[in-house]
């Protein structure tokens, strides 16, 4: 039996993501929603380890209420609580009051074995929460991990690092972060859609969690972000006109000599 | 903490070559704020050229936490020895090398302060209040987010090859000793593997052609590798290629490999935001793509519009000549 809380975070679908001309801000507002990739496939994860040894799958987000939406999608896929942290004192969190919203709900819900998370989300790209939040828990971490799984009332993964691969141990409780080739997440059926969609999502505030004002929200962060613009790609932007290829090809040639690229 | 103790710019990674890259960003920062530049080395042992290297690279001081239990990268352990040494000195600026491993130690370590930390920064500066304003990429790469961090210590990771090794010079510099309590570490490493990858990194590529889904089938990358040969290159893909076709190992990208050679030739790429992510900071970019509104066009700096499987035996033939080759 192994009872599993993921952490997940919708975010705004970014293949949709366009750039205002005038400004170079993206514009965000109206893009349409998801479970962030590497997040479902933490949710799928957990849901696998439960299949195999029995217990329970508790989903988590910190959103507002367009977040049910992926809830109930995570749900779908077999998880068998979720929980929606929301409270316009929340807005503005960065990783630092995100984690420690996130892990006073970990503390609340009480009884885990592994905590899961993503790697990292797709738009902040910070890749904080897992270890803050296993920090925050006094936990170990498990991070990077691409195949996981139980032995003995252990938790066994490897984990993905840049010259070679790790298999580690550890045991329970623990928080483990997952990266995208760790599985191909399920598509839910109609039916277990249909049942999600009974469930119910619990929902907490900042009171429920017993935290202060100053702990969430802008107040409770240290990161400010004063500017967000589409990257300067200083580019030349020459296209080569020529009748023929073997003509392109030898202009191309010219103008990498001129840069002095070749070698 | 009390927020007027803190002094200096400290940097740590646990790959030394990082290491020096760091010294050459801390410097910068330290300078700004009129303040000295300290390096962390954390091992089992840590030998007297280490020591004597970060020096000459620009720290002012350097701290060395030496304990048989550091002998291996732990995140639990190296906590320890890095919160150890924010106490004895705690920092202003804190920077960590933005490895897979300094990045599961920055936050664990950022929690711990209750401070925060600027993931992978592309560039750091003081502002005139003397806060640390790093810049980084956010949404996937399509955005670069600029960002300041209100805490003390001010931490950011920044990433490989952001900051160039600076030079070395005859410099005086102080070795101060820590001792630390180090705890058992609970994370055991059963087995480690070295990846199969071939030895040389796509990363270290001077020169990178890449292909995409224009390419048709798997043998016509000996295209791209005829055009390689020529130019000394590496051959490099989209995400399809490798992720779907498993043509290759690697891709280029967001959630690829990020390179920065002088020279990127996209063959067949179409030039979608994950994929250029990973492109950014090459020094000139060729597109060869068949469809002259492909976007691959708008970040590139010379594009050819035409079939690739004109274009590209075309060039190598060209370049041949031209190299003499
Ligand atoms: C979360 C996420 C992360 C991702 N990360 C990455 C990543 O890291 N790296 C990455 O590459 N992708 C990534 N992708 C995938 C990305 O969205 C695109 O699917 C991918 O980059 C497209 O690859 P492509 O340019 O090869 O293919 P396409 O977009 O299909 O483009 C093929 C191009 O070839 C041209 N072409 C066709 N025939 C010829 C010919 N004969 N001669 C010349 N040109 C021709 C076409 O005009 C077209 O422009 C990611 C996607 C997601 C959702
Ligand atoms: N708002 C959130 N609610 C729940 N989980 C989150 C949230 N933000 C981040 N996470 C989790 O933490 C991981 C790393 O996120 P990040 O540090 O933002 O890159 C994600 O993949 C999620 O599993």
């Amino acid at each position: 039996m192994v009872n599993v809380i993921v952490l997940i975070k919708d975010i705004v679908d970014l293949t949709e993501i366009k750039v205002d001309p005038r400004t170079q801000r993206p514009i965000l507002a109206g893009l349409p929603r998801k479970i962030s990739d590497v997040d479902k496939r933490a949710v799928e994860a957990a849901v696998q380890l439960k299949e195999k040894h029995g217990g329970k799958v508790a989903v988590l987000s910190l959103g507002d209420d367009k977040t049910r939406t992926a809830l109930r999608e995570a749900l779908a896929m077999g998880c068998d609580e979720a929980y929606l942290l929301k409270d316009p004192a929340f807005e503005g969190s960065d990783t630092l009051a995100t984690s420690r919203i996130l892990a006073a709900a970990i503390r609340k819900i009480g009884e885990y074995d592994l905590i899961l998370c993503g790697e990292m989300t797709l738009d902040s790209l910070s890749a904080q929460v897992g270890p803050r939040v296993a920090e925050l828990l006094g936990l170990p971490q498990l991070t990077y991990v691409r195949s996981l799984d139980l032995k003995e009332g252990r938790v066994v993964a490897e984990r993905d690092l840049e010259e070679e691969d790790e298999v580690v141990e550890a045991p329970m409780p623990a928080v483990v972060t997952v990266v995208r080739e760790i599985n191909e997440p399920r598509i839910p059926s109609l039916m277990s859609i249909m049942r999600a969609s009974r469930k119910k999502i619990e929902e907490w505030d900042r009171e429920a969690l017993g935290l202060s004002e100053g702990e969430v929200g802008s107040a409770g962060s240290a990161v400010e972000i004063l500017e967000v613009r589409a990257p300067k790609m200083e580019r030349k932007k020459m296209i080569i006109e020529a009748e023929t290829p073997e003509e392109a090809a030898e202009r191309l040639v010219e103008k990498l000599m001129e840069e002095g690229v070749l070698r | 903490m009390n927020g007027s103790s803190f002094r200096g710019v400290m940097v740590y990674s646990e790959n030394p070559s990082l290491l020096l890259e760091l010294l050459a960003a801390g410097r910068g920062l330290a300078d700004k704020l009129g303040a000295p530049l300290s390096a962390v080395l954390i091992g089992g042992e840590v030998g007297g050229e280490r020591r004597e290297e970060a020096i000459r690279h620009g720290a002012d001081r350097v701290y060395v936490l030496e304990n048989p239990r550091l002998a291996d990268f732990n995140v639990e352990t190296y906590k320890a020895a890095l919160l150890r040494v924010v106490e004895a000195e705690p920092p202003e600026v804190l920077l960590i090398g933005g490895t897979k491993r300094g990045k599961e130690l920055a936050p664990r370590v950022a929690a711990a302060l209750e401070t925060g930390c600027m993931t992978d920064c592309i560039s750091l500066e003081v502002d005139e209040e003397g806060r640390l304003v790093g810049r980084r990429l956010t949404y996937g790469g399509s955005t670069v987010a600029e960002e300041v961090c209100l805490r003390k210590p001010q931490m950011a990771t920044i990433p490989p090859r952001v900051y160039e090794r600076p030079e070395p010079a005859e410099r005086r510099g102080e070795v101060v000793a820590l001792e630390v309590e180090v705890p058992e570490p609970r994370v055991r490493v059963v087995e480690r593997k070295e990846k199969r990858r071939a030895g040389f990194r796509i990363e270290d590529a001077p020169v990178i052609v890449a292909g995409g889904r224009g390419i048709k089938k798997r043998e016509d990358l000996k295209l791209l590798e005829e055009l390689a040969e020529v130019l000394g290159a590496r051959v490099g893909c989209t995400r399809p290629l490798a992720a779907d076709y498993h043509w290759l190992e690697e891709w280029i990208g967001l959630s690829g490999h990020k390179v920065k050679p002088d020279l990127y030739i996209a063959c067949g790429i179409s030039g979608t935001i994950q994929h250029v992510a990973g492109i950014r900071d090459a020094k000139v970019i060729v597109a060869i793509n068949s469809d002259e509104e492909a976007p691959i066009f708008n970040i590139a700096d010379y594009g050819i519009v035409g079939d690739l499987y004109k274009v590209v035996p075309a060039l190598t033939k060209a370049l041949k000549e031209k190299l003499g080759k």
